[in-house]
């Protein structure tokens, strides 16, 4: 086969190969400020049709706008290692930014014409180089001991291959001296391509589910030396045949059925959805560890833990309460922050609500099997006439559910969980918000100077009990900074401690033991952490004395 | 005409619709549509961003590189607990490493090479998976040294082609499949059972991404047909669609707020769209990338978007400005795989060349 520059026509089957053409193709084009491209004197003979690597660089900068050249000896590098471009005096395609020469591919050769070659068309070509004399086509290591490997894989029929690589060789002595360095390179970059240099990257490898649809997806191979196989060997590419479906009438139909429904849709002004975008962007920017370092490190960066110990303990943090408040959706994904609703709901004797929800979640989580025994019992629990939980739907809702629930499928209550959802985000969550509970934890300042004594003793206390998780956010604050505190937190965590530290205990059943102490304060107690909890109301606890 | 008159008129009107008139009615409601559209459209994204602070200089790097596959690694995700994550490769292994330690904890062969989906269990205890067996599969993870992890293997999903995407939903009950048989389908992992298929891509369907919402019953999923499409897990149905890319889209993920969600392709962009304005509201791309991005992610704020791309490079955009942060260079192949970890604190990259790197 004979092949030249213009010979083959371009078939691009992906939009990355025409980017890449474009590219190529702009850079040859001397009209258009292409890279000089050069015949250099060399020694005793002359280099022809090349460029330097420096020339590609700075074309790829200029003309695609990069602005650091290690981006564009980067790219570069892919289109060389793509096959489009090659250095003349090496088998491993990369591009440097200095004087080494570099050559065009022949269209011909390029990716895009989907060439697929068979290991025989490899050996005719490694055959037919060992055939010449010149120093500059002498087989490299690697390509001898793939050269050795062919020869036993092909064994029975290396007299046929040994005669099309004789062939060959006259074919090419026929050529122009010049002429023949050119092909003669830009072959050998192609083999460079689909038989790389052992460790570098083998860029004909394809992605297998785009394979089918490209071209030439039958994969009809064709020889790069007009050697035709009797048998044509399948590809080993997954053949994956999926007959593309005929549009028919119902498609359309139900196109426009969308159509017409997406035309009534009502839709947010651009304006509107760029400050909604903005605002949510900057209100969660603090809580991005990837542009406001965490506190007190970012694990992977330090590569202590600590910050996930702080977030795995049941005492919040300031900042994590704070995102409690903006927006229902926060409190509920947050199991502490869950905990800390449910209990003001409990306390308000209206947590029928939230456990409506939360029974509705662990419904839509359940294997199909158990979903219509799980449906009886929340319908028990909540909605039944005489429920012990009843929540409170208007009539519409309840109609609609009670008809639900003889199917019983998890979605029985979607509409239900809708309302109520949307009941406790316009009522009891923004009423928990500003509940003393809430902002008790929320505007949490550091400890009072006056109260120093106190605290350290306290402090040491604390200390001295490893097992003890941070009770208060004060703990973490620093201790540099004495500023008075009259907040509700500090006066309510002292006389919490001081209650607690009155009651015997052995250090260690620290986790089992309960504090005797107002019937409030048990409420708050959480299992394994031996603390009152602050959740509860300072009001209530006032009134347990 | 008498009322019933009219009503067989308009049926023998539809009767005889043909194809031809079908589609023309069809292109002109899409102009309508674009009409409406544009209405909307009294400012781009990145203009009313221009009062937004810009953000300093981005100093990420490689923390940990996670060695193993013998193969192009395809998929990742990671696990709530923040630091393990699960890995599949083309030569069928998927391994389950604490990313933080590098240890690899689990591993197992899948009978099929071309893993190209894997997915984490929200309560940690178990993983998915499949590939070019059409099938997805859950392994529960088992702490016994002495067990065979793939004894315990349950045969959830089967498609009719590739697997391409699986996530389980908020439980470890229901997983979410994509194919490459042009279809999304919703299954039971105890009983294996089909509770819900998405049909509409016209090709196959190379990505998907559960909404963020407590309350939430969709999710998007990409395709060869260069579509993005919003689907109502209760009903199958398709809520809004976008068909703005050039090429294949290889990956979909929502924005943190569940409001919009971002896009990479083979036509070498990234887009993000807005539900609510039901249109494509910023386009991340450069000259100079030339090359398909084949998984996107966000950070916690959605002020970055995290893309990997198959020139070997993980590109950060600043998602509002629309202009690129940085361009990290490390993987030595196709950045195949990126995920952002559950509390942000870093991301995860797979690549062709065999590894993981975790970057923050």
């Amino acid at each position: 086969m004979h092949w030249d520059r213009k010979s083959m026509s371009r078939r691009s089957s992906t939009g990355r190969n025409n980017k890449i053409e474009d590219i190529i193709t702009k850079m040859q084009d001397d009209k258009t400020g292409g890279v000089p491209i050069r015949t250099v004197k060399s020694f005793l003979s002359k280099i022809p049709s090349v460029v330097t690597g420096t020339d590609v660089v700075q074309w790829l900068m200029k003309n695609l706008s990069i602005e650091d050249p290690v981006e564009a000896i980067h790219l570069g590098s892919l289109i060389a290692a793509q096959g489009y471009i090659f250095p003349i005096s090496d088998h491993v395609l990369t591009m440097k930014d200095d004087g080494t020469f570099y050559r065009f591919q022949a269209p011909y050769f390029w990716p895009s014409n989907c060439w697929e070659p068979e290991n025989t068309d490899y050996a005719i070509y490694l055959c037919k180089r060992t055939m010449q004399n010149k120093a500059r086509l002498e087989l490299a290591d690697y390509e001898a001991e793939n050269l050795a490997r062919l020869q036993r894989a092909f064994a029975r029929k290396w007299e046929f291959i040994f005669m099309q690589a004789e062939a060959q060789v006259k074919i090419d002595r026929k050529k122009d001296k010049t002429e023949r360095k050119i092909l003669d390179s830009q072959e050998r970059a192609f083999w460079d391509v689909h038989r790389p240099v052992p460790g570098c990257v083998n860029t004909t490898e394809m992605d297998i589910r785009k394979c089918r649809r490209l071209k030439n997806p039958q994969k009809v191979k064709k020889s790069v030396y007009g050697v035709t196989e009797e048998s044509q060997a399948q590809s080993p590419v997954h053949v994956l045949s999926q007959p593309i479906r005929k549009t028919t009438k119902e498609d359309i139909r139900k196109q426009i059925t969308f159509l017409n429904t997406q035309i009534d849709r009502h839709c947010l002004k651009m304006s509107k959805v760029a400050e909604s975008l903005i605002a949510y962007t900057e209100q969660y920017m603090e809580y991005d560890p990837l542009i406001t370092p965490a506190e007190p490190s970012n694990p992977w960066i330090s590569d202590d833990v600590a910050l996930w110990d702080i977030e795995m303990s049941k005492e919040p943090s300031q900042q994590r309460v704070k995102r409690w408040g903006f927006s229902f959706d926060e409190i509920l994904k947050d199991q502490v922050g869950r905990d800390q609703f449910l209990r003001f709901l409990e306390s308000e004797f209206s947590s029928e609500n939230l456990r409506f929800w939360l029974a509705v979640q662990d419904l839509k989580k359940q294997p199909l099997q158990d979903v219509a025994k799980r449906v009886e019992e929340i319908w028990q629990e909540f909605l039944a006439p005489g429920a012990p939980s009843a929540i409170n739907l208007d009539s519409h809702s309840y109609e609609i559910t009670s008809q639900n629930v003889k199917d019983g499928g998890r979605y029985t209550f979607e509409d239900a969980q809708e309302h109520i959802y949307k009941l406790m985000k316009s009522d009891s969550y923004a009423r928990f918000l500003r509940s003393n509970a809430y902002q008790d934890l929320l505007l949490a300042k550091k400890k009072p100077e006056s109260e120093q004594g106190r605290r350290t003793s306290l402090e040491k206390f604390t200390r001295s009990v490893s097992s003890l998780s941070v009770a208060f956010p004060h703990e973490k604050s620093e201790r540099a900074e004495h500023k008075a505190c009259r907040c509700l937190v500090c006066l309510h965590g002292w006389f919490a401690m001081a209650m607690w530290l009155r009651t015997p205990r052995s250090c260690q059943g620290l986790s089992e033991a309960r504090p005797l102490g107002p019937p409030s304060l048990h409420d708050g107690l959480r299992e394994g952490s031996g603390i009152p909890s602050l959740s509860v109301s300072f009001e209530a606890w006032l009134l347990c004395g | 005409m008498s009322p019933r008159h009219r009503q067989m008129a308009t049926e023998a009107l539809h009767e005889n619709e043909t194809l031809a008139s079908l589609k023309s009615e069809a292109e002109s409601l899409k102009g309508k549509l674009e009409e409406e559209r544009a209405k909307l459209h009294d400012v781009e994204l990145h203009q009313v961003a221009e009062r937004v602070e810009a953000l300093g200089q981005f100093v990420m790097k490689t923390r940990r590189t996670l060695k193993g596959h013998g193969n192009k690694v395809l998929c990742m995700d990671w696990c709530k607990d923040k630091r393990r994550i699960v890995s599949s490769s083309q030569d069928g292994k998927v391994i389950v490493w604490d990313s933080f330690t590098t240890n690899k904890e689990h591993a197992v062969t899948m009978p099929c090479t071309w893993v190209m989906a894997c997915a984490y269990a929200p309560s940690g205890c178990a993983i998915a998976c499949g590939g070019l067996d059409n099938k997805c599969s859950v392994y529960p993870l088992t702490f016994d040294k002495n067990e065979n992890m793939a004894a315990k293997k349950k045969s959830v999903a089967m498609h009719t082609n590739y697997l391409s995407a699986c996530s389980f939903t908020n439980s470890d009950m229901q997983i979410l499949t994509a194919s490459g048989d042009g279809t999304c389908a919703l299954w039971d992992v105890e009983s294996g059972q089909l509770l819900q298929s998405f049909h509409g891509h016209g090709a196959d369907v190379l990505c998907l991404d559960l909404a963020p919402s407590e309350t939430g019953n969709t999710f998007v999923s990409g395709g060869c047909d260069k579509k993005a499409m919003v689907w109502d897990m209760r009903s199958g149905q398709c809520v809004q669609a976008f068909e703005t890319h050039e090429s294949d889209i290889n990956s979909v993920r929502y924005y943190p707020s569940g409001d919009a969600f971002a896009s990479g392709s083979d036509d070498a962009t990234c887009r993000l769209y807005d539900l609510r304005a039901d249109r494509e509201v910023a386009i991340y791309s450069k000259e100079s990338i030339i090359f398909g991005a084949s998984s996107v992610d966000f950070s916690l704020s959605g002020r970055l978007l995290f893309a990997g791309y198959n020139d070997y490079t993980i590109n950060v955009w600043d998602v509002l400005k629309g202009s690129r942060v940085s361009i990290l260079f490390g993987h030595e192949n196709r950045v195949s795989t990126l995920r952002v970890s559950p509390d942000g604190t870093a991301f995860c990259s797979g690549s062709w060349d065999h590894t993981l790197r975790v970057w923050a």
